[in-house]
């Protein structure tokens, strides 16, 4: 699966439009890690916990998206965007969307 | 020694040990950091990102894949009792400058430290989000920076 966040599929012919896909997730950290990073807040910098939180929650929502894609008969997924919502301290919700396509390969 | 006055210390060292401890320590972290930074940007300085939507001129792409990077960071305890002072006079605040910039480039070289593992030498399209995380008492933020990273390109990158 092609996933871009560009209007076209680099290196590829656009053969069809499947219209818009979607994945959400909403995550939360157990308070055991809430409370370590309530510590690191005294002195700053990363907070460990969060960014995996994120990034995890991230790769989920666009596996959902590119599931959506699959489902419709697509083979690409493009002008992916991202929204993120924070609900609570160490919860948010992560959506990614973007245009289900079919490509072929350009011929070089 | 009566209980108000043991109150009264202990009240005291609340603020002022992580006050300390967020200008002490924070500053170490901030300083390592910003090596840190600039060690992997030279590192990573073949991997050309670019925020333009459109596959260079002269540069042919097989294929393209997209890329993220994400961190979320933290103010201190010292940089946010500052900021307090600093929004009741306005002006320019550095402290909170230099979180975010450094936030912002760990993210572009998460970026492309992820772009060069897929066989990457030029993202494009490179977008920045911020996203301000609710309820603690520092701030915190997360900055995340995606963008298209192109396979299989000839040349590698539009310098080449």
């Amino acid at each position: 699966m092609l996933v871009s966040n560009l209007e076209t599929a680099p290196g590829h012919r656009i053969t069809a439009h499947l219209g818009i896909v979607q994945g959400s997730t909403v995550r939360a950290k157990h308070a055991g890690k809430d409370i370590l990073a309530g510590l690191k807040n005294i002195v700053g910098g990363e907070l460990k916990a969060y960014t995996d939180l994120m990034q995890e929650a991230r790769a989920e929502a666009v596996e959902r998206m590119t599931a959506e894609a699959r489902a419709v008969g697509a083979n690409a997924v493009l002008n992916v965007r991202f929204v993120t919502t924070s609900i609570t301290m160490g919860a948010a919700e992560i959506l990614a969307y973007g245009s289900a396509v079919t490509v072929e390969a350009e011929p070089v | 020694m009566n209980l108000h006055f043991w109150l009264e210390t202990f009240n005291l060292w609340v603020v002022l040990v992580p006050l300390l401890l967020g200008y002490g320590v924070g500053r170490w972290l901030e300083r390592r950091h910003y090596r840190s930074i600039r060690e992997r940007e030279q590192a990573l300085r073949h991997v050309l990102a670019l925020s333009t939507r459109y596959v260079p001129e002269g540069v042919v792409a097989g294929s393209a894949q997209l890329v993220t990077g994400g961190v979320v960071i933290s103010s201190d305890y010292f940089k946010t009792f500052v900021a307090g002072f600093r929004k009741f006079f306005g002006g320019r605040f550095r402290g909170y400058e230099t979180l975010l910039e450094r936030a912002r480039r760990e993210a572009l070289l998460r970026l492309k430290a992820q772009a060069e593992a897929a066989g990457s030498t030029l993202v494009i399209g490179v977008r920045f989000q911020s996203t301000t995380i609710a309820g603690s008492a520092t701030p915190s933020v997360e900055i995340m920076a995606f963008g298209t990273a192109l396979i299989g390109t000839r040349p590698p990158t539009p310098a080449a």
